[in-house]
């Protein structure tokens, strides 16, 4: 975490620095370039969940409160954050209530009331509607308009962590004016609504072209009347994480890129330049590898990869999935592929801080021999070509992973590392857009996951990881009867930890549900459902000449933009 | 032959006294040699394959061997063209690489080049066919050709796999994939070169003095026609090496750690500025070959033109 809070304390610097232009009056810096290398195809993040969707729409429309790079709650519509001890949390966790600040307009100058707060819920938990959100608003049972200022969401059960809906970017409101006439089945038809949201934001549409580029003005009704500094934004999409780095820090072209996993030499060679400064920001980012508990194996048909295809025919040892995990040379991985922007870690879940886990760094350590005695205690030995086998079945893994040049690095690595403890693999890498697409007819998703191994990265919004750890329940798993929908790739199931998964749901008090977390995190890594490899720090970068840039890993990167400003 | 009762003009050392049988192969030869630009593609050409068959056993590098601590290097004596990110080799990179391009590239120009001259030549010489074969050449230019491959690879790409193996499998996949998408050019362009040498007067003679249907093809218009097949499959093969490249990249085609030079100059692209050499190496071979090919092309067409040949 050194990085983490050097970065902290420079950020602290730049912002005194921004504090005496953020005087200036709205509109005065002129305007401002973003480059966002996946193009934004949608303005509304409840109709999509691709982050760059959420990360465009939150320049527009904003939730009642965010979350600042530390991953505190700040308000941004409210004027405190409700909880018991202010009694905006009810005693029997059941209710929130959110005070609303006076006086707010929407972009098109008509007030922003607690009716907009309450379609919004009404929006995203339709039935029809297909929200992507929705998880979200789990276990909401209403949400009332007290007066028009006070808005009150209940629970049907009681809610230890009550902020899921309207807090950070995935959960922002819409006006009910604009999107009355979009409910349920209608809301992917409402075109013009979904690509120009009238918002509380900093900066409102003025054009939008899917897939390109979306270009703002500022918003003149925007509750801070000195703000933004910038009178207009482009907000550009297209090219890959190398060229929307390059932009940046070496000719200079755009103020501020998104996401760039980038080999760590490249990008310090072209910070060398000196017209950016590359800033990164851990939030729960792991690379992993998910390992496949059911069979794979084609001549299942359409079972493969189901439980009804029967266990994996080798990682269902616990001693191949131990040996899978400390055959790997961790930090060689960092030191290839991530540089400052990585960590070595064995937890899937590596903070906040609270439910960070310390009792299974056994996996840190790299050991080529207690592997190798592992898997010859189990009974796999190695034949002619050094690759093991036991009755038959030979140790060879189907690797698959999305195509970055980063990942077919570590692949590469990877499967050098397990040819020394005789297993062998072969790697297949599969375009990002297919591979996290998720469609159920594609065979080369990571749901259906028609592989061995696989590799990505995944973390949740928020600080929160109670829905994030239920992603590995029995029910959870992807199968044809859920159209392959479900969060637990490795197919893994234990009563003990749904039972944990319960039990977590039901406490109430912060360290109870650490311990609850890191048992969880434990389970999973002893098990070995997963094998984490690399705490990843989000990656961006910025002009020399922007100020105010607070990297954020846990709301959108653009949550502050209204305090951006141009150095003078 | 009617030649050998020429007498050879006087001064002319290299006319033998007793006149040897001739072949077209020893004429084409004859006439090869005195193509300055075949004779040098035909000597680069054959140096890269040469290498890339035998280089291997030179230089003993494994090119899948990770070295990271010894990463990005220049160019030194144990690594002649240095080394990539992963601290492979890029000599034993190229070399690897250079055997299934070429492979690719040539199988898959092979395949094309047959179906394409076959359908050209029956569309362009009977008449009947013409219009059923040219419509159906008009169906594959008018596929789309990267939804038609990705099913074609979704369907075949597990029962390959587990018949021959990844690498195997895969390779049967694509060159069958490249061939049977880019025959369509050749087939238009030789149709249209029959249909021009079939009207010719030493067709109509031979067909008054009842030659059969088959030899007339391969006796006579065939060999009118290599010219356009020999620049089609010149053209094809550095296609086929393109082709290969993009399936690759996006995650259709090999494995990722199974060099293609392709491939290679995927990968290199990022490092450019750290590294010139990742781009330039392969970079230079596909150039090389494509352009050597050519030259072996043009020199081959002049040489097994009849008109041509002889002047």
């Amino acid at each position: 975490m050194k990085k983490f809070t050097t970065f902290l304390t420079g950020t602290a610097a730049v912002l005194a620095l921004g504090a005496a232009s953020a005087q200036a009056e709205r509109g005065s810096d002129g305007h401002l370039n973003i480059l966002y290398w996946q193009a934004v195809s949608i303005l509304n993040p409840f109709l999509s969940g691709g982050t760059k969707d959420v990360e465009g729409a939150s320049m527009v429309i904003e939730p009642l409160a965010k979350y600042d790079e530390a991953g505190n709650m700040v308000p941004a519509l409210v004027d405190e954050i409700p909880t018991v001890e202010n009694g905006g949390v009810s005693e029997d966790l059941k209710s929130i209530t959110w005070k609303i600040t006076e006086g707010l307009l929407w972009s098109d100058g008509t007030p922003f009331t607690a009716n907009d707060v309450a379609f919004t819920a009404e929006y995203c938990m339709h039935p029809d509607g297909g929200c992507q959100q929705i998880a979200k608003f789990t276990d909401v049972e209403s949400v009332e308009v007290v007066d028009d200022l006070t808005v009150k969401v209940n629970f049907s059960v009681p809610k230890p962590f009550p902020y899921g809906p309207f807090v950070g970017a995935e959960s922002p409101i819409i006006q009910k004016a604009q999107f009355e006439n979009c409910t349920g089945p209608r809301a992917p038809e409402c075109t013009e609504q979904n690509f120009g949201p009238h918002g509380t934001g900093a900066f409102r549409v003025t054009e939008f072209r899917a897939n390109d580029v979306v270009s703002f003005e500022a918003n003149p009704h925007f509750r801070d009347a000195a703000k933004p500094a910038f009178a207009t934004a482009t907000l550009k999409g297209g090219g890959d994480a190398a060229s929307a780095a390059r932009s940046i820090l070496e000719t200079g072209e755009f103020d501020y890129a998104w996401n760039l996993q980038v080999e760590p030499e490249i990008l310090n060679q072209m910070a060398a330049a000196g017209r950016g400064v590359v800033v990164s920001s851990f939030g729960t980012s792991v690379e992993r590898l998910e390992l496949n508990w059911t069979d794979p194996s084609p001549d299942k048909g359409a079972i493969r990869s189901t439980i009804e295809a029967g266990p994996h025919p080798f990682l269902s040892d616990p001693a191949v999935r131990k040996a899978l995990s400390i055959s790997i040379d961790r930090e060689l991985l960092v030191e290839a592929g991530y540089g400052a922007s990585g960590q070595a870690t064995c937890n899937i879940l590596p903070a906040p801080e609270l439910y960070a886990s310390t009792a299974v760094n056994w996996c840190l350590e790299y050991d080529v021999e207690e592997a190798n005695r592992l898997l010859d205690e189990a009974g796999w030995e190695r034949g002619g070509d050094g690759i093991r086998a036991k009755d038959g079945v030979r140790l060879s893994i189907l690797y698959q992973t999305s195509t970055n040049s980063v990942r077919q690095a570590t692949q590469a690595l990877v499967k050098d590392m397990w040819q020394q403890i005789g297993i062998e693999t072969e790697l297949r890498n599969i375009d990002a857009a297919v591979f996290f697409g998720g469609d159920p007819a594609s065979p080369d998703t990571f749901q259906k996951f028609y592989a061995d191994v696989e590799m990505y990265t995944n973390n949740f919004p928020g600080t929160d990881p109670e829905r994030y750890m239920a992603g590995w329940l029995c029910s959870d798993i992807p199968s044809p009867a859920n159209g392959w929908l479900g969060a637990n790739m490795p197919r893994f199931c234990s009563e003990e930890y749904d039972a944990l998964v319960g039990q977590m749901a039901e406490t109430a008090e912060l360290e109870a549900r650490g311990e609850l977390a890191k048992k969880m995190n434990d389970i999973l890594s002893n098990e070995g459902a997963l094998i984490p490899l690399i705490h990843r720090g989000d990656v961006s970068a910025h002009s020399v000449t922007l100020e105010g840039v607070r990297m954020n890993s846990w709301d959108s990167e653009l949550w502050n933009v209204a305090d951006w400003t141009r150095a003078q | 032959m009617s030649d050998a009762v020429i007498k050879p003009p006087h001064g002319s050392p290299s006319a033998p006294l007793v006149t040897k049988q001739r072949t077209l192969a020893a004429d084409v030869w004859r006439q090869f040699r005195q193509h300055r630009g075949g004779v040098v593609g035909a000597i680069v050409f054959l140096t890269i394959v040469f290498l890339v068959i035998f280089g291997p056993y030179l230089h003993g590098i494994n090119p899948a061997a990770l070295d990271v601590r010894s990463r990005n290097l220049g160019i030194s004596f144990a690594h002649p063209m240095g080394t990539d990110n992963l601290g492979r080799d890029m000599f034993a990179q190229v070399l690897a690489g250079g055997r299934t391009s070429l492979s690719v590239g040539i199988t898959a120009m092979m395949l094309s080049l047959l179906l394409g001259t076959t359908i050209g030549v029956v569309a362009g010489y009977f008449k009947r066919l013409d219009g059923p074969l040219m419509r159906l050449t008009d169906l594959f230019l008018a596929l789309p050709l990267l939804p038609l491959l990705l099913v074609i690879i979704m369907l075949f790409r597990d029962v390959l796999r587990a018949r021959f193996g990844p690498e195997t499998g895969i390779f049967l996949l694509i060159v069958f994939v490249i061939g049977i998408t880019s025959w369509m050019q050749t087939a238009r362009i030789v149709r249209g070169a029959v249909l021009s040498v079939k009207e010719q007067e030493f067709v109509l003679a031979a067909k008054s003095i009842g030659t059969r249907e088959r030899r007339i093809v391969t006796r006579h218009i065939l060999p009118n026609v290599l010219s356009p097949i020999m620049v089609s499959a010149t053209l094809g093969i550095a296609t086929a090496i393109i082709t290969e490249s993009a399936l690759s990249f996006l995650g259709l085609g090999f494995p990722s750690d199974f060099p293609t030079w392709g491939r290679l100059l995927y990968d290199g692209v990022n490092f450019m500025t750290i590294n010139p050499s990742r781009v330039i190496w392969p970079g230079l071979a596909i150039s090389l070959t494509v352009l050597s090919i050519n030259y072996v092309g043009d020199g081959l067409r002049d040489a097994l033109d009849p008109r041509i040949r002889g002047r």
